[in-house]
């Protein structure tokens, strides 16, 4: 009973970064139909975006006071904003152009930008791991016997934090209804006075700054990241994005916490050399038998 | 040397793709075939028929792929599995491993219809998704399958694979070391993987592939059945992933996991999709190109910045060759660099959002 809740804790710790990179894909998914391979390298820019950061302000070790919120807000901040930007420039520079094209031409770009990516980030620190500093002190708290880590709060809080943020953006502004009516039909929110180009480059903003938090939370998480870590980590989010019925902002968080779960359990009952499998066998059953999602409605197809 | 054959081959393609006189291009494909089938009467370095074999099963793979992605449209990313399911029956069935030792030009059938079922196996779940989806459930395969090779260690020997494999030998003559058979054998099964892959587009099936290519509803109301050809376009092209994977084991006496990442299946993409989906020479020319550049052009650019003081690892710069290829054809040129007449048009006049599918 202990591990199981250990591990349910530790599922829902990796949930939230799922979920975080999850929300990415179903913006940007729901708005141009694009699934944007490249997001789960921008998660990892992220990380290294925070790593760059701390360096710059010195912070190798165990922050406490006002240390700790400066340096870790000024890393959280600038990874998400720099990150936005990528984001951006990558909708700008490779996507845009593509808006009309046959329908797998963008995901083959995309494909493409997510090498580019990985090989700038693996030029830039190396193909081995990288150690990302221990910056939280970390005392356990003991739950029910279970001992729960000041990271695995700071983790989770992160991403219920943002991810409530996000709902108010995207329902209670006027930004964000522009991009559920974008979303919904592009060319009657054109015709209704969006300006369609500004509200796609917003939503790229919004979607790659999630995956820059979620790359500092990583970083934070595990201590460590490696250029070549947004390929799994992007691959188990868009996952959880189509679990969760992609296009829908509630279901990219659930499927982000059941794929967290499914993967910590897996690696608890089968072994950790399993925990990919049974979650691509997931990402497989989910859209052969219900492409749909878990919360996402049916469409009819579009002749 | 080696520059020689890969440019020349190039060269005749692309020239005799240009022709108008069919006469002339049939010259020119006789000239190429009887130049690659002489050479080594004349080059008797070994390690440049290496070089050429890997190059050989790169362009059967390319030619396969080219059925499911280039011919039906189906965007297949995860196309290793099957080299690797191709590699590893080489590996356990000829081998110490379990102490068989079947006879290499068995196991190219046996691999061949192994692969075609497991194309099957992978196609008949995804026949309902299409575009995006389906590449996505591909890639998830993909993933999956040299996971689970690594994950038996106790057949597939696991992170390190199965080493020693059996040389195959003709008519009891063992290949032994050397490359030079291998070379023959890459070519008679590309010379084989080309006749099929050009009469099947020819065929009735072919021309289904393209219908569901270009518009699957059309397609089924007009009597396709779209089951059978979206399998068959899988099976075919798995087939062609598992003779290159018994060749690839075979040569390099190993096979192991990792040799069958995702980057090989994007590799491939990236060939079709310089060349020209669903044209075979440009497909031929897109593998050539990037088997070039891949074991020949880096690794000879690492010697010249070492030998000039400069440290640059240029072979760690793959994907980002792979990269910028796959974004820069299809911002700029995306029917490929050598398209068949009809495929550009499409692309360049395909305007309608949404239903067009490439």
């Amino acid at each position: 009973m202990h591990e199981f809740l250990a591990q349910l804790i530790n599922g829902i710790s990796l949930g939230s970064i799922y979920a975080l990179i999850a929300l990415g894909y179903t913006m940007v998914y729901g708005i141009i139909g694009l699934i944007n391979f490249a997001h789960g390298d921008v998660y990892t820019l992220g990380s290294f975006f925070s790593l760059a950061i701390l360096g710059l302000l010195g912070a190798t070790g165990e922050l406490h006071g006002p240390a700790l919120v400066i340096d870790a807000g000024l890393a959280l901040f600038g990874a998400a904003l720099l990150c936005g930007i990528a984001g951006v420039l990558i909708e700008r520079l490779a996507y845009r152009r593509l808006r009309n094209a046959p329908r797998l031409a963008p995901l083959i770009t995309a494909i493409g930008v997510s090498f580019i990516l990985e090989n700038a980030m693996q030029v830039w620190k190396g193909p081995s791991p990288v150690p990302f500093p221990a910056i939280l002190p970390n005392p356990a708290v003991t739950v029910a016997g279970v001992a729960i880590s000041l990271q695995q709060f700071v983790v989770v809080g992160l991403a219920i934090a943002t991810m409530l943020a996000l709902q108010l953006f995207v329902h209670g502004t006027r930004v964000g209804r522009a991009m559920r009516a974008t979303a919904q039909d592009r060319d009657a929110a054109q015709l209704m006075g969006i300006d369609i180009n500004k509200t796609i480059a917003i939503t790229f903003l919004i979607g790659s700054a999630l995956a820059g938090v979620a790359g500092f939370v990583s970083g934070v998480y595990y201590q460590s990241t490696w250029f070549f870590n947004g390929f799994g980590a992007g691959l188990k989010a868009f996952t959880a994005a189509v679990l969760g019925g992609i296009g829908n902002l509630a279901g990219a968080m659930l499927g982000g916490f059941l794929i967290g779960i499914v993967e910590s359990f897996a690696t608890w009952l089968l072994g950790g050399q399993w925990s990919n499998v049974a979650v691509f066998a997931i990402l497989i059953l989910a859209l052969v038998f219900r492409p749909s999602g878990l919360l996402g409605e049916t469409l009819p197809e579009k002749v | 040397m080696i520059y020689i054959y890969f440019l020349a081959a190039i060269a005749v393609v692309v020239v005799a793709e240009r022709v108008p006189s069919v006469g002339a291009k049939r010259a020119l494909y006789a000239a190429l075939g009887a130049a690659l089938l002489l050479a080594p009467l004349v080059d008797r370095n070994d390690s440049d028929y290496n070089v050429l074999a890997d190059a050989g099963v790169f362009v059967l793979l390319a030619l396969g792929l080219n059925i499911v992605v280039g011919f039906a449209g189906l965007l297949d990313l995860g196309y290793a599995a099957f080299f690797a399911i191709g590699a590893y029956t080489y590996g356990m069935l000829a081998s110490p491993q379990f102490g068989i030792h079947l006879p290499f030009w068995v196991l190219l059938f046996v691999a061949a219809a192994l692969a075609a079922l497991f194309g099957i196996i992978l196609g008949a779940p995804t026949l309902r998704l299409h575009g995006d989806y389906l590449a996505i459930v591909t890639l998830g395969f993909g993933e999956i399958v040299p996971q689970i090779f690594q994950n038996l260690t106790a057949y597939t020997g696991g992170p390190n694979g199965i080493s020693a494999l059996d040389f195959p030998s003709f008519f009891g003559h063992s290949f032994g070391q050397r490359a030079l058979p291998y070379y023959y054998v890459t070519l008679a099964l590309i010379a084989l993987g080309l006749a099929l892959a050009r009469n099947l587009r020819e065929s009735r099936l072919g021309r289904a592939w393209m219908a569901i290519r270009e518009d699957e509803l059309a397609a089924r109301h007009m009597g396709i059945n779209t089951t059978l050809v979206k399998l068959s376009a899988f099976a075919l092209g798995a087939s062609f992933s598992g003779l290159g994977g018994v060749v690839f084991a075979a040569k390099l006496s190993l096979v192991s996991p990792d040799l069958f990442q995702f980057q090989v299946s994007v590799l491939i993409v990236s060939m079709l999709v310089l060349g020209g989906m669903g044209n075979i020479p440009g497909v031929v020319v897109g593998s050539l190109v990037l088997t070039l550049v891949n074991s020949v052009v880096l690794p000879q650019a690492n010697a010249l910045a070492s030998a000039v003081g400069l440290h640059v690892d240029f072979s760690s710069y793959h994907f980002f060759i792979y990269g910028a290829i796959l974004v820069g054809i299809m911002l700029f040129k995306p029917e490929g660099l050598l398209p068949s007449v009809q495929r550009r048009e499409e692309l360049r006049h395909a305007t309608a959002p949404q239903d067009v599918r490439a």
